[in-house]
């Protein structure tokens, strides 16, 4: 209902050009299913005269403005139109035409998609996955439906298991992670709650008390702050408190850290905080098949476990072995690049930054070993120590802010085990210390990216 | 404690408007958000602006009411569909378009975006992004007028949504308890994002919350601005007179999805449009104005034209103001000694 069609004056300043909408933060270009309106008719503000679908949602396109439709000028059932392309004219009248504006200044209206755009989608590192046995079944799935395959196989293998959370049923999950479970599985274990977060972690930690094993779902990891008394003080330390007498297996899943341009308030990173707290497991991919298979373990699990998603890689495919057994182990880290000058740590979306840099590096004839840490508590320190035995020197990297962060933990290890290994201090890469600005530029600025690891990589190599 | 029923906009607003100057401004402000929100609409689709978008349309008439009954100094505060509630409290569109597309003209310099914007000088206290946050911190609004002992009253806007969050009813208590002058918005506009009230609240009737913190509540119809701002007034003079939190459930309707993104499927499809061609808030002020006489077809070509007028202007404003300077990333962290 809320897509927007884009006028802009032509000459003469009466015809108007209504150009493809973006109808997300995320949204590049559509399909355009569907024509409404046809050549000749009448629009006023308001009318829905075009469905155009996403990868996410069939979405109406409004007018805001009145005049005759003049021409369709995409097909209707024209794939990856993109966005701002001309789709229809309509003939305004005169008290309808939107009045000139100054179009805005190219360098001062970056598409802010463009500027965000997940680094996997442009950059895909395929490699040999040494856990994956040779000749196993791929199958290219987006992060997305591998995670919701991961929750639906769980769910059938173990009645116990069901889900609940805001919007995750009838809407089929505010971000479609959910999509098509409540139709399997039913309103008893796809469960829509109000908003209230304090109160359905809460429950969800009761009934895992009680022997059942909740996936919570938030809508993202922000507004699980509402409700981080239950995750910390019920979840984490209640099997601590009862002498092992009561467990509490539970999931807490949503996105974590930045999407496109969402704000300080939707935009936090939360993997150093729940890493803090003894009691948790925490998790956090970066692929697919890490994502579906993590996931059934934390079902799996018999503690609470935290697993941090991230909103822009949910609509990025990748391979995944088929089948419904696929489980990746808790607490341990992938070396997903090998290298021999240093050691380069990552997690969730960094890891698509740290092997973009890897590459680069390889240009500069400096080799990187990329190690995605997948898990964060506990954190595996066996392999990042082995590494930098190896490579003698450290690059951190993670979206959140440095001070008492991941990076400062997995440098504190490799201090423990490494020390006489090194060859330079280790350098962090994280985000700017100031909660997370919305314009375009100040949050560009303010993201760690591969470039910010490629420059700390050759202060620590001096090259 | 009371909680009671209006009977509606019928018995409220006819012949009891009888202000020339009132009736074109509630005309004209309810309009000047509908046209900027379409126009935010629209840059939103161009890239222009980013992240979420929560649109106001439809609900315009609750806040053009409840501005009209404040005094100047009653604070308010609300929650991330905010851009109505600014332009209502005096803020400038140039500097909520400029925020909206994240340029230094904003006014939060760009850093704060659609849901996070406020205004010291207009006394709006945000724009925020938790759901519910807003009541809490707008009873602390209230407090700090309490001990102050001035005579201002704190306005708290909250969703039918929010309306289930646990902080809520903390709040409500503690505002009862201690009779703080803060005056309670629900907004209704009957979906929490896809949540219909029915699916997400044990008691429909949202203006009973307050029964048990012995809070007086009422229903608002909230497409009628004039009936919104008559409850207004009652209830800031309860606020106002020591009497302590008043709660007011305006039933709105928002015509857009929840925000940007939304492709609103979970209503019946004709839904939205049957609200607009019965229950519009600017056409129901447009048609009363005419029918009695209080302004004319020529008044009103007069405002359509000097809002898209201060829209365009806004929209070209915000495409033109520069982004922040990269210097800005690291202010406002701490107030500088």
């Amino acid at each position: 209902m809320q897509a927007q069609p884009n006028l802009t004056n032509t000459e003469p300043a009466l015809s108007i050009e209504i150009l493809m909408p973006a109808l997300s933060p995320t949204m590049e270009e559509g399909t355009l299913a569907k024509w409404l309106v046809q050549v000749g008719d009448t629009v006023k503000a308001g009318d829905v005269i075009a469905e155009i679908e996403t990868d996410k949602a069939t979405m109406e396109v409004e007018t805001i403005d009145e005049g005759v439709v003049e021409a369709l000028l995409v097909a209707a059932g024209s794939q990856g139109v993109k966005v701002n392309t001309p789709i229809a004219r309509i003939s305004g009248d005169e008290e309808a035409v939107t009045p000139p504006h100054a179009p805005a200044p190219v360098a001062a209206a970056p598409a802010p998609a463009a500027a965000l755009a997940p680094v996997a989608a442009s950059a895909p590192v395929a490699l040999a996955d040494p856990e994956i046995p040779p000749g196993t079944p791929m199958v290219k799935v987006t992060l997305r439906d591998a995670l919701r395959d991961a929750m639906a196989e769980e769910m059938r293998r173990d009645p116990d298991v069901f889900l609940m959370g805001e919007e995750v049923g009838q809407y089929q999950g505010a971000y479609k992670v959910s999509r098509g479970l409540l139709e399997e599985f039913g309103d008893r274990r796809v469960i829509d709650t109000p908003i209230t977060e304090h109160g359905f972690a809460g429950m969800g930690v009761g009934a895992a008390m009680a022997g059942l094993k909740p996936i919570v779902e938030f809508m993202t990891m922000n507004f699980a702050m509402q409700a981080i008394d239950h995750i910390i003080n019920s979840a984490a330390k209640v099997h601590y408190m009862s002498g092992g007498q009561i467990s509490a297996p539970i999931v807490f899943r949503g996105p974590n850290g930045a999407a496109s341009r969402v704000g300080a308030q939707h935009s936090h990173d939360y993997s150093s905080w729940y890493s803090n707290v003894p009691g948790l497991k925490v998790i956090a991919p970066y692929d697919a098949a890490d994502a579906k298979g993590l996931l059934k373990a934390a079902i799996r699990d018999p503690n609470p476990v935290v697993f941090l998603e991230h909103e822009l890689l949910y609509g990025i495919e990748y391979e995944v072995p088929e089948g419904d057994d696929w489980v990746v182990p808790i607490g341990k880290a992938k070396v997903r690049r090998e290298g021999t000058d240093l050691t380069i740590t990552a997690h969730s979306r960094m890891v698509g930054f740290a092997l973009q840099a890897a590459e680069e590096l390889a240009t500069l004839g400096i080799s990187a070993e990329v190690i995605d840490l997948r898990t964060l508590r506990p954190l595996d320190t066996e392999t990042i120590i082995a590494s930098v035995k190896k490579t003698n020197r450290l690059v951190t990297a993670e979206e959140g802010w440095g001070p008492m962060g991941v990076g400062a933990e997995v440098i504190a290890c490799v201090i423990d085990g490494a020390f006489d290994w090194l060859d330079a201090p280790p350098m962090r890469v994280h985000q700017k210390d100031t909660p997370l600005p919305y314009a375009a530029n100040l949050e560009k600025l303010s993201l760690p990216n591969a470039a910010d690891i490629v420059a700390a990589a050759r202060a620590v190599t001096n090259r | 404690m009371a909680a009671k029923k209006s009977s509606g906009s019928a018995a409220v607003s006819p012949s009891n408007l009888d202000n020339r100057d009132e009736a074109l401004a509630y005309y004209r402000d309810m309009l000047l958000i509908r046209r900027f929100e379409e126009r935010a609409g629209q840059l939103y689709g161009m890239g222009l602006i980013a992240g979420f978008c929560h649109l106001y349309i439809g609900q315009e008439a609750v806040v053009v009411g409840m501005q009209a009954a404040q005094k100047a100094g009653d604070q308010v505060i609300t929650g991330y569909r905010d851009h109505g509630h600014m332009l209502a409290c005096g803020m400038s569109p140039r500097e909520i378009m400029a925020e909206l597309t994240g340029r230094i003209g904003g006014s939060s310099r760009g850093k704060g975006g659609s849901m996070h914007m406020f205004s010291k000088e207009a006394n709006f206290y945000g724009g925020h992004g938790i759901v519910g946050a807003q009541v809490a911190l707008g009873t602390g609004l209230a407090l700090a007028n309490r001990y102050r002992g001035n005579e201002q009253v704190s306005v708290a806007y909250f969703g039918d949504g929010a309306a289930n969050q646990g902080q809520v009813y903390e709040s409500f208590n503690m505002a009862s308890l201690w009779r703080l002058p803060v005056v309670y918005v629900i907004e209704n506009n009957q979906y929490a994002m896809g949540t219909s009230v029915a699916r997400a609240s044990a008691e429909t009737e949202l203006f009973k919350r307050g029964i048990s913190f012995e809070i007086v509540g009422e229903e608002v119809d909230g497409m009628d601005v004039i009936a919104v701002r008559k409850a207004a007034e009652r209830a800031l003079e309860h606020a106002r007179s020591g009497k302590g939190p008043f709660l007011l459930e305006m039933k709105t309707y928002r015509y857009r999805g929840h925000s940007m993104s939304d492709p609103a499927k979970y209503r019946p499809k004709d839904e939205p449009k049957q609200v607009r061609d019965t229950r519009d808030p600017i056409e129901h002020m447009r048609h009363y104005g005419l029918e009695n006489g209080l302004f004319t077809e020529e008044d009103l070509k007069t405002i359509d034209r000097d809002v898209k007028e201060i829209v365009a202007d806004a929209a070209d404003f915000a495409q033109t103001s520069p982004e922040p300077d990269p210097s800005e990333l690291m202010r406002h962290i701490y107030v500088e000694a």
